[in-house]
């Protein structure tokens, strides 16, 4: 077979990949534009990013979201790995089934629905809505990923370990925060950038959720856009798509070296087992 | 393991047989143990006595109750009924941490984020064993093992008989009242096994330490073990040492599990005490057998033949020898120190016998579809009645 790629290959990456990011190139390169005039073309410049600077509203706005997106993704990670420890290893307790289609309803459901009865609940509870009710209806949707992650994970791990742990006298819980959380760290890690990303890019969720004071990023956004795109969206959009960005490639990193690190130590055990028996011939 | 000791080793397990005397207090008793999973019972109202610097060894094929015997005494399984003591109390309800008895996995399960050091080590930072005792205890261990160069490593720089090295030393460390053996030779190759079963009983006599070693390869099982428990279906058919439960097995079931055999189906014909005749569908002679037990007239029993008990020759034996049999060579088994027969008797049934290949030039040897003639003494044989 040829590894090289065929000239249909190509043809049908590019359009593929142009499909995906022609906007977004375009989005960037705009964000550096010197005109005011969001379609038209005056040069290279970075004045938009320097009066994002200074747009207090802005600045306001980033940082609630990220404080929301942190706060949420690290009790959304709690949840979640507390969720997928209870699925995996609690074996067929009464009411499992239901319990794991309930963790993986979020997942499918519209997020109209999920804001809209987060809304009804807040305001039938009573609830002042704003910076700690977007918090809670992130954690909702964002635990279940956590859950996902961490299951897939825990699916492969030995129990054995935490029985051998147990064996050598320590306690139950000693023995999860010393044996089993370091070995699924990297997927617990995988499951908060997810939900810090989820929490960052979210616009439904949080308008039905979110009260006076407590506007989030996207939210600014998508309010400004509506009274005409300005090239100092550009920017901020710019901005989110890096940090989105690295966190996407610091989680396929994670996720990849784990594996390669798996694989090399089966390989490297494989040969030390046939040199072990070559020695001992 | 270390020489030095090795002198002493014979004497000690020449004079080692604590389970023949009555007034001997045994260190582990299963005292009517039953578990129960659902309806599925895996061990049957089972006592065993397990006596101090024992190597015994619980043998059956997978599913007979010998691992979940074994993980009642380190705490991983409660038994639904009994109780299992240790050194005079009852470990039920005691939960595995608090356990005086360590454990050696079949999966080895060495902590894949801590050091080969630090993995040894685990079990003496939860005794609280302060810092410099602790070095020094994990040197020693290292050491015993073979692999005080190897503390820094992490275990997936290292091969299956180092991984089984590190597991048996941190199982070792906090010198626990008895290691537990969960298959631990299943994952290495033929030949490491072989050795590595050897410096377990070396090791085992060194420290005199109570080991209890679950197996379903019986070649193992009788190397190590001082006694072995023959296991089926969550009940114990026979305990003994190796040597009788070889020679004197007390079923079909035993015979059969330990070694290769022939079962011969008879019926007692005559006899006094315990020289009996018996008559068999396979041959139209009787077959003499003497050391059998009481046996009723009439009864069905069965006559177990060990391969290497029975002579093959192509000469037909003198007349008036016991026990012979005519047939046919069906196949050959050449596995180089010795040769396995398939004889083909004229009832159709088929006999084995084992021959060692003593000498290596024979002139004409016993080959395919030869005539031959089978015999064996009469006390070379096991009635069984079971």
């Amino acid at each position: 077979m040829n590894n090289g790629l065929s000239r249909f290959n190509i043809v049908s990456l590019t359009l593929g990949f142009a499909f995906l990011y022609i906007p977004i190139v375009l989005l960037v390169i705009y964000s550096f534009n010197a005109s005011r005039l969001v379609t038209v073309w005056g040069g290279w410049s970075t004045q938009w990013y320097v009066a994002l600077w200074n747009n207090q509203q802005l600045l306001d706005a980033a940082w609630i979201t990220a404080r929301v997106a942190f706060i949420s993704a690290s009790i959304a990670t709690v949840l979640g790995t507390m969720a997928a420890i209870a699925l995996v290893r609690h074996g067929r307790f009464k009411g499992r089934t239901l319990f794991s289609g309930l963790v993986y309803a979020p997942l499918v459901m519209p997020e109209v629905i999920t804001g809209l009865s987060l809304l009804l609940l807040f305001v039938a509870m009573g609830v002042a809505r704003g910076f700690w009710t977007v918090i809670l209806a992130h954690i909702t949707f964002a635990m279940c990923y956590v859950a996902i992650v961490v299951q897939s994970r825990l699916l492969s791990f030995d129990r054995s370990l935490e029985e051998a742990a147990q064996d050598l006298g320590a306690t139950p819980a000693k023995t999860f925060f010393v044996i089993t959380l370091p070995i699924i760290a990297p997927a617990v890690v995988s499951g908060w950038m997810l939900a810090f990303t989820l929490s960052l890019d979210d616009l439904v969720i949080a308008s039905f959720t979110t009260g006076p004071g407590a506007t989030t990023l996207p939210m600014r956004i998508y309010s400004s856009v509506r009274l005409g795109v300005t090239p100092e969206i550009n920017a901020v959009c710019t901005i989110l798509i890096g940090i989105v960005t690295l966190v996407v490639i610091a989680v396929s990193i994670a996720t990849k070296r784990a594996q390669v690190e798996r694989d090399r130590a089966e390989r490297m055990a494989e040969q030390g087992g046939i040199m072990v028996a070559a020695n001992a011939g | 393991m270390p020489p030095p000791e090795k002198a002493a080793l014979g004497p000690v397990r020449r004079d080692f047989s604590p389970w023949t005397n009555p007034d001997a207090v045994p260190l582990i008793r299963f005292e009517n143990v039953t578990k129960k999973y659902g309806d599925f019972t895996a061990v049957h109202n089972l006592t065993l006595n397990i006596y101090e610097r024992e190597f015994f060894a619980l043998l059956g094929p997978s599913g007979c109750g010998k691992t979940t015997l074994m993980r009642m005494i380190a705490g991983f399984e409660e038994p639904t009924e009994g109780k299992v003591i240790l050194a005079g109390r009852d470990l039920v309800g005691v939960p595995p941490y608090k356990r005086p008895v360590n454990m050696m996995f079949q999966s080895y399960a060495l902590f894949p984020h801590m050091s080969v050091a630090d993995n040894v080590a685990f079990g003496l930072k939860q005794a609280n064993m302060p810092k410099a005792e602790r070095d020094a205890r994990v040197t020693e261990m290292l050491t015993l093992v073979k692999l005080d160069k190897f503390g820094g490593r992490k275990p997936h720089q290292l091969s299956g008989g180092q991984r089984q090295r590190v597991a048996l030393a941190r199982s070792l460390a906090l010198k626990p009242k008895v290691l537990l053996l969960d298959e631990p030779l299943g994952a290495l190759d033929k030949k490491l096994r072989e050795e590595t079963q050897f410096e377990l009983t070396d090791l085992q006599v060194t420290l005199g330490m109570t080991f209890l070693i679950v197996t379903h390869d019986q070649e193992e099982a009788m190397t190590v073990a001082d006694r072995i428990a023959v296991m089926d279906h969550g009940r114990i058919v026979q305990v003994a040492t190796p040597g009788e439960i070889y020679e004197q097995p007390n079923s079909r079931y035993v015979a059969d599990f330990i070694g290769d055999v022939n079962v011969i189906p008879a019926r007692v014909e005559s006899g006094t005490g315990n020289a009996l005749k018996l008559k068999s569908a396979w041959t139209d002679a009787p077959i003499e057998i003497t050391g059998a037990p009481e046996v009723a007239k009439g009864a069905d029993a069965w006559i177990a033949l060990r391969p290497e008990k029975i002579a093959i020759s192509r000469d037909a034996p003198t007349p008036g020898t016991p026990n012979v049999l005519a047939g046919e060579v069906w196949d050959i088994g050449y596995l180089g120190d010795l040769s396995i027969y398939r004889v083909k008797l004229p009832s159709g049934d088929i006999v084995k016998a084992q021959v060692s290949n003593s000498t290596r030039l024979v002139e004409r040897p016993i080959t395919w579809e030869d005539k031959v003639w089978l015999s064996w003494q009469p006390e070379q044989a096991v009635l069984l009645t079971s």
